[in-house]
């Protein structure tokens, strides 16, 4: 069987994609979640490691990363978690997380518990590419595991040549400058973005987050890009409405 | 053995740039710059005429008669307590705003412990007419009220980071979220020797200013450039890089590093890291930092606001791992006592800061014709609340 994420990107549709934050609301939450995405139509799912120092993330990731580590989350319980996913899970599942939880768990051991469960893909954002390539390329491949890549509106052409040479799969379009959950909408500048992206003819396809939170974003997004992520607007919906209500959040996106 | 940063931008096996590609440009465009600009003429002439006339260095070499006495060793202190804003965290500042007026840019962030480095950046912000702002722990900004005071007055927006801890890795996961939001205007004054390459040699080649002076200072007191030791405490690291820089390569000088160790080492409340910390990623670099089996950053304690950091810069490990470089830690009560000690025997109030550098002859045994440079990396202002509490003053 090939790679989850790359047949799911064969599929002639628009992919929606879910991240959220294992652990929360509560430590148990996560195998139920990831069922009730997949069972009202979400194509991937980036499952958040937490981490004490989240950089890159704004104030309601940094919460929730916050109360699952509260909560008692780490590495190993989640994999323990995950144990049994694909025998109720088909969609592609990525973990998206912190370079230095994985470094201390070691990254080969993690990449081999990844491939155990039936992970498809990472996304470390503080692993830079020259790293990744020099190291870890390898042992990423061996377990079958993609690394997904970001690229932002500041990512030179150049630059963004490079990541979509060293990609496989697909690659993830931060939609502006900023931490995840600030910005309100897409204006102009978003747009151009987009449009610079597309005339590029990338050999990979890409998804587009940071900024994605409703029906209106999601298809400005994903006009050019092949899919989108929501995250920051999918955990206050969590915070807001619990973990039973998720058709209600996936509802109003499609 | 080589002690100084790599092409790549490595000590050895820490350092490197661990960011997120939002912070790319910004850090790869420094990567590319930094070096030229420091080389060009017209900014050493700028950089050296402003801590001339600005910061007023040189800073004194001053030997520390009655303290020498005290411990048998002869012991020279070198006094960046005596630096405009009252500490070395403005050879930083003055160096990398002219870095940024190069760059081009019109906004400048910072983090603060102590309020010592935001206070210094406000202070160069002022002078040059830039927008500040400073990220600082709710906790410190709390702790170092008169530091809060000054900033404002030097015209800074101070913004208080209540995530986490509340001290300074908060301060610094905020600074750095500003500039992933900001990534075109503005400019980012890291305080220490820390972040990713190449913050830590840029911050290490400004405070290397403090080890160039008192080469020639010591020369001109002892007939000799290098020393037996130089000793310095760390929490980031940063006097202590630019204190040890000239000597690094001069294997005769012993280097000591002091840290903080809070309450104890195994109180579960320090911030020692070479103690308690293993390798890892924090703030963009591959370092030593106090962290848990998981890999989630432990929160450090100290009673020093500007040794309160889970990490040391990437030199340090390397100092440390290689054993270039001897490590010690003091606890709040023996930086204390030495913070008091100097205070009455030499006439000279410390930074808690700095009197944890002091609390090492509580540790090491000297020769008496030992030649030993202190680092006395601030004045002890900020602190005077703590001090009288600790010491019930009052």
């Amino acid at each position: 069987m090939g790679n989850r994420i790359k047949l799911k990107l064969k599929e002639d549709k628009k992919l929606l994609s879910i991240y959220f934050t294992a652990g929360y609301p509560s430590l148990n939450s996560t195998v139920k979640i990831i069922q009730d995405l997949e069972k009202n139509g979400v194509d991937m799912i980036e499952i958040g490691l937490p981490f004490s120092d989240p950089l890159a993330d704004g104030p309601t990731i940094q919460k929730s990363s916050t109360d699952a580590l509260i909560n008692g989350m780490t590495t190993e319980i989640l994999f323990d978690q995950l144990k049994d996913i694909r025998k109720s899970v088909t969609i592609p599942l990525i973990i998206m997380g912190y370079f230095n939880p994985v470094l201390q768990y070691g990254v080969e051991a993690f990449c081999k518990q990844c491939e155990e469960i039936g992970i498809d893909g990472l996304i470390l954002p503080d692993l830079p590419l020259d790293v990744f390539q020099s190291e870890f390329e390898a042992t990423f491949k061996k377990y079958g595991l993609l690394n997904i890549f970001l690229i932002t509106p500041q990512t030179s052409d150049e630059r963004i040549r490079q990541i979509d040479k060293a990609s496989n799969g697909f690659i993830y379009m931060v939609s502006s400058a900023s931490v995840t959950g600030s910005k309100t909408g897409f204006g102009n500048e978003q747009e151009a973005y987009f449009e610079r992206i597309e005339a590029m003819n990338l050999k990979n396809p890409q998804i587009v987050g940071f900024g994605i939170k409703d029906n209106k974003t999601f298809q400005q997004a994903t006009k050019t890009a092949k899919g989108a992520i929501i995250g920051s607007a999918f955990i206050k919906h969590l915070t807001e409405n619990g973990e039973n209500n998720i058709p209600d959040f996936i509802n109003t996106i499609r | 053995m080589k002690y100084h940063v790599d092409e790549k931008g490595y000590y050895g096996e820490f350092g490197g740039a661990f960011i997120p590609e939002m912070l790319y440009p910004n850090v790869e465009e420094l990567r590319q710059k930094y070096l030229e600009i420091m080389n060009e003429d017209s900014f050493k002439k700028e950089f050296y005429q402003l801590l001339k006339d600005y910061v007023g260095r040189p800073s004194p070499l001053y030997y520390a008669k009655r303290l020498s006495e005290k411990h048998g060793a002869k012991i020279y202190l070198k006094r960046e307590d005596l630096n405009h804003t009252g500490a070395h965290k403005v050879n930083n500042t003055v160096g990398q705003i002219l870095m940024a007026k190069r760059l081009g840019k019109t906004r400048i962030i910072a983090e603060t412990g102590a309020g010592q480095h935001g206070v210094a950046t406000a202070t160069v912000c002022a002078l040059m007419g830039i927008k500040c702002i400073v990220y600082m722990g709710e906790i410190d900004i709390a702790r170092q009220a008169p530091n809060v005071a000054r900033m404002k007055m030097l015209g800074a927006e101070v913004r208080p980071a209540i995530s986490g801890s509340k001290t300074l890795k908060d301060a610094t996961n905020e600074a750095i979220r500003d500039w992933i939001n900001n990534p075109v205007d503005t400019h980012y004054i890291i305080g220490s020797a820390i972040g990713p390459h190449p913050y830590p040699d840029m911050v290490t080649r400004f405070q290397s200013i403090i080890s160039e002076e008192i080469k020639w200072q010591l020369k001109e007191k002892e007939g000799r450039e290098n020393p037996d030791y130089v000793i310095a405490c760390i929490g980031g690291g940063s006097n202590a890089a630019g204190t040890y820089y000239h000597f690094l390569d001069e294997p005769e000088v012993g280097i000591i590093a002091v840290e903080a160790a809070g309450k104890g080492i195994d109180s579960g409340e320090s911030a020692a890291t070479s103690a308690l910390g293993k390798i890892g990623i924090i703030h963009g670099c591959k370092t030593m930092l106090m962290q848990t089996s998981d890999g989630q950053i432990t929160e450090p304690y100290s009673i020093s606001a500007g040794l309160d950091y889970p990490g040391v810069g990437p030199m340090h490990s390397h100092l440390y791992t290689s054993g270039r470089a001897e490590f010690y830690s003091a606890t709040d009560d023996e930086a204390m006592t030495a913070g008091l000690e100097l205070s009455q025997l030499e006439g000279i109030i410390p930074a808690i800061e700095s009197g944890h550098a002091f609390a090492i002859f509580q540790h090491k045994k000297f020769k008496p014709d030992d030649v030993l440079v202190l680092s006395l990396s601030g004045r002890g202002d900020k602190d005077l609340q703590t001090y009288i509490d600790y010491f019930k003053l009052a």
